[in-house]
């Protein structure tokens, strides 16, 4: 058959199975119907639920504006697909084309599409997991259950990580009027996304909205009383935090398990794919059949030095999503890259938080427009001579003229007069990341070289 | 009725904010807070409020693509 024939049969009566239905299956799932694939669908996912947002869940819903079985996602169109929610995927044979699920059946596919995301990175001792009153937020279920607890008036809530999902939580609960404690390893709130300074700028909307913020500490052990309840936390400082309420806010992990030993080139990482989100096997061959998108994807991206990037944002799940289905089902000259420059947002204390671009390749940072100290401002990063990267504070508006900038390698500093340029912002500063090599707390020591005689041993002191 | 915001593209104009004040509401002078799940009654409101956005940033879910509610997990919709 040539290959035209097979693509026109796989359009009309191939099998495509998307495993992980959240926002990139759904979206994905949307554009093979719109793009006029009528063969069978088939949708998996490990919840329950019809897809749904997860920005809401630590924004509106924890405040009692919106609920958090009401945050379904609307549909462009209907899908007549076989949806299997609520059973996990198990297993992968690429050879046999076939997905095995958790309740033992197997689904075979033409085409894969593996949207499986990401969860929330789980605290490191289960068994005070279990204690009542610790809370992860990345589901429906787990916002729902953390909704009620924070209705009940708790006496403190500890927020354990400031990164977004922590900081949103936390001004939530200010909000709510709870006190609160946020716990963050690093320097600030914020820092590993947007460096230290902006990450200033986040530490004192935290302590101004009355949130008791500890940096550079780590909480150790959380611990019970006698029935099983959270009683209070220790911090790596000595200092005890008496609370009720912790929130686990460590960042996420892709859910990439259930393709171990399947062949696929997917680890802790991620799932590596090319520009047109098609998986990498463990050979480094590009495989025709499975796709991937959405968090739980990691692809090349030429405008950052084709550095494989994975992006846990909403627009990225989308744009991916919609490249990889129309990839599914087209022919290889007409396949698109996913060229989406990456762009994220926050709302926490008041304050619209969005960025453009990948800010952690940021060397330098500019404020451009405005001012850190009004909290409203547009912050520029450059990497070796270009635009990199902007963030604003409450300036969504000129953040468009900047991500052209990144998208045309427009040179850093950069060389126009802006209006609203502060002293401030006539030099770039370090934009203070973390050195990723270093470890964010306690002292370590480290050994490095590779031959024997060259071996070094480091010893690198505590930060605070 | 569900709805979605796609906040990237959202710039704070606040004109869904006039138009449905049910559904929309900033926080603060740019954030915008929505629910996602709004009451039936307002789906003139919000149908303004999604032609008015400048940025084209609200979807609404056109009645005929709404699953049915609810049914078992093998279900076809």
């Amino acid at each position: 058959m040539s290959a035209d024939g097979y693509l026109e049969a796989l359009r009309r009566k191939g099998r495509i199975v998307i495993v992980g239905a959240s926002l990139a299956g759904l979206r994905a799932a949307e554009t093979l119907r719109e793009q006029g694939f009528t063969g069978s669908l088939t949708l998996i996912g490990d919840e329950r639920y019809q897809p749904y947002d997860r920005p809401p869940l630590s924004k509106q819903v924890l405040l009692g504006r919106a609920a958090a079985e009401h945050t379904a996602l609307p549909r462009h169109s209907a899908l007549n697909a076989q949806w299997r929610l609520g059973v996990a995927a198990t297993g992968l044979d690429m050879s046999a084309k076939r997905v095995r699920l958790a309740d033992g059946e197997e689904v075979e596919y033409d085409r894969l599409l593996i949207t499986t995301g990401v969860r929330a990175r789980p605290w490191p001792h289960p068994q005070e997991v279990e204690l009542d009153g610790v809370f992860t937020l990345r589901t429906r279920d787990d916002t729902a259950q953390l909704y009620r607890r924070l209705a009940a008036g708790p006496r403190r809530v500890l927020v354990i990580g400031a990164g977004f999902t922590g900081s949103e939580i936390a001004s939530a609960c200010r909000e709510r009027d709870l006190p609160v404690t946020v716990a963050e390893r690093g320097a600030a709130p914020l820092v590993g996304a947007l460096g230290s300074v902006v990450g200033e700028v986040a530490a004192t909307l935290h302590r101004d909205h009355g949130v008791d913020l500890r940096c550079g500490v780590m909480v150790t052990g959380l611990e019970g009383d006698p029935a099983g309840r959270l009683r209070c936390a220790h911090l790596s400082d000595g200092s005890t935090v008496d609370t009720d309420v912790a929130v686990i806010c460590l960042g996420a992990t892709r859910n990439t398990e259930w393709l171990a030993g399947s062949g696929l080139g997917a680890g802790p990482r991620g799932i590596a794919c090319d520009a047109g989100c098609r998986a990498f096997d463990v050979r480094g061959i590009v495989t025709d059949d499975v796709f991937v998108a959405g968090d739980v994807a990691r692809s090349p991206h030429p405008l950052f030095g084709y550095q494989f990037l994975s992006l846990e944002h909403w627009g990225n799940a989308v744009a991916q999503a919609e490249i990889a289905a129309h990839n599914m089902i087209s022919a290889s000259a007409d396949r698109r890259p996913h060229l989406w420059v990456p762009a994220f947002w926050s709302s926490q204390f008041g304050v619209n938080i969005k960025s453009v671009g990948v800010p952690p390749m940021g060397e330098q940072l500019l404020v451009a427009q405005g001012s850190l100290t009004e909290r409203r401002f547009t912050g520029v990063y450059g990497c070796q001579g270009r635009v990199i990267a902007a963030v604003t504070f409450d300036q969504t508006k000129w953040l468009e003229f900047y991500q052209r900038l990144i998208e045309s390698a427009a040179p850093f500093p950069p060389s126009f007069r802006t209006v609203d340029r502060r002293a401030e912002g006539l030099e770039p500063v370090a934009a203070g990341f973390p050195d990723p090599s270093l470890p964010t707390h306690g002292p370590t020591v480290t050994v490095s070289g590779y031959s024997p005689t060259d071996r070094r041993i480091t010893f690198t002191p505590a930060h605070a | 009725m569900r709805l979605v915001v796609d906040l990237n593209r959202c710039q704070g104009y606040a004109q869904c904010a006039f138009l449905a004040p049910d559904v929309f509401t900033m926080h603060g002078d740019e954030a915008l807070l929505y629910d996602p799940h709004a009451d039936d009654t307002q789906r003139e409101q919000v149908r303004r409020a999604a032609t008015a956005c400048p940025v084209q940033a609200i979807l609404v879910e056109d009645q005929d693509a709404a699953p049915a509610s609810a049914k078992g997990a093998r279900d076809v919709r």
